[in-house]
């Protein structure tokens, strides 16, 4: 049955309005989890606040353990999804860099774009930051074409890698997730912070 | 109008967690949000100089793999979406203001420069890493790809790392 547009069930027009509606619940639920707010976002490295871990564990591993069933339950055809591709070096170095950008700006991409639409300007000079971000990254790309083509290694889920079934890798990633559920509790009681 | 509270992080994640499956169960590819502002890039220079973006390597490559033009993405009609659903919840909420958010402890100026710069690096780093946190942590995460996994903890890692450094801004 799933994925409906690769098996043609719905038209690329469809998709599209799909796409629109799926991002009204994205935005909704970040919005409304409080990743408008730059200061609930950095909470996350210093403790005081630690919603980013708790929103996106449990997203994670809620879709990860959704499509599971879905594909025990013949709903979707888990070879059809895509599947980030994986580079090496590249996957490193822009996950450096923009652990980096989180730490000074408070934002993500999808989050600033939220806070944007609720009316703060940081977020909107985040955004502008991103433009010139792309931009100075595509006019540069001849210098750092062979880098970010360097260490393709094909599409491979991590289980493959390790060499387990993707039941036991999800089981593990759970299991991480709830520890760091415990951490992220302990933090918030460990260092508060005041109403911000 | 009166102020009301955030809902539950561990409900925000499974809420956030349905739209993410949503999103693979209809279109068999998860979120994203660096794509969308990358869409509006290739878009300004297509439009400002023509000549320049068919002469430029990233451009040329993302305009040979989108005939339709950069607009025609599924990744722009879901920012678009997100416009529109994050405005709803602040409304609903009364959080919609004009205002620049920082520790009382920085000044705006202060806070918007490195909003600035971590816009930049953030926007740098999307492209080099192919995917921001919503498209390659977090839906790589879910999909289980050694890629999103590994930049998940990279973004993560470094926000840890430099923390203290930053401390000002934020504590």
């Amino acid at each position: 049955m799933g994925p409906l547009v690769v098996n043609e069930l719905i038209s690329s027009s469809a998709n599209f309005l799909m796409a629109f509606l799926i991002g009204i619940g994205f935005g909704f639920v970040l919005e409304s989890s409080g990743f408008s707010s730059s200061r609930k976002l950095a909470g996350v490295f210093y403790g005081y606040d630690t919603v980013v871990l708790k929103v996106f564990f449990t997203a994670a591993i809620t879709a990860m353990l959704g499509l599971l069933f879905f594909s025990l339950f013949g709903w979707i055809d888990l070879s059809l999804i895509y599947i980030n591709p994986t580079y090496l070096p590249s996957a490193i170095a822009g996950g450096v860099i923009m652990g980096a950008g989180f730490i000074m700006g408070g934002f993500c991409p999808g989050t600033s774009v939220c806070a944007a639409a609720i009316g703060k300007i940081d977020a909107l000079v985040f955004i502008g930051g991103i433009f010139i971000g792309v931009f100075a990254f595509g006019e540069g790309y001849p210098l750092w074409e062979s880098f970010f083509k360097a260490g393709f290694l094909g599409f491979p889920r991590l289980n493959e890698v390790i060499g387990v079934s993707q039941g036991v890798l999800a089981f593990v990633i759970v299991l991480i997730a709830f520890g760091a559920f415990y951490v992220g509790e302990w933090a918030e009681q460990k260092f508060p912070q005041k109403e911000y | 109008m009166k102020k009301r509270n955030y809902i539950n992080p561990y409900l925000g994640g499974v809420l956030l967690g349905l739209v993410l499956l949503m999103a693979y169960f209809v279109s068999g590819r998860g979120l994203g949000a660096s794509g969308a502002l990358k869409s509006v890039i290739i878009t300004g220079v297509n439009t400002v100089t023509p000549e320049h973006a068919e002469n430029t390597a990233y451009y040329k490559q993302y305009s040979q793999s989108h005939p339709e033009g950069p607009m025609k993405s599924w990744l722009v009609f879901e920012m678009l979406g997100v416009v529109v659903g994050a405005f709803v919840s602040g409304a609903l909420a009364g959080r919609l203001k004009f205002k620049v958010e920082h520790s009382p402890k920085i000044t705006s100026k202060r806070r918007l420069i490195f909003a600035l710069g971590g816009g930049i690096l953030f926007g740098f780093g999307s492209q080099l890493g192919r995917g921001c946190t919503s498209g390659s942590a977090l839906s790589g995460m879910a999909v289980l790809s050694m890629g999103g996994i590994i930049t998940m903890v990279a973004i993560f890692g470094t926000g840890f790392a430099l923390a203290y450094f930053f401390r000002k801004n934020w504590i």
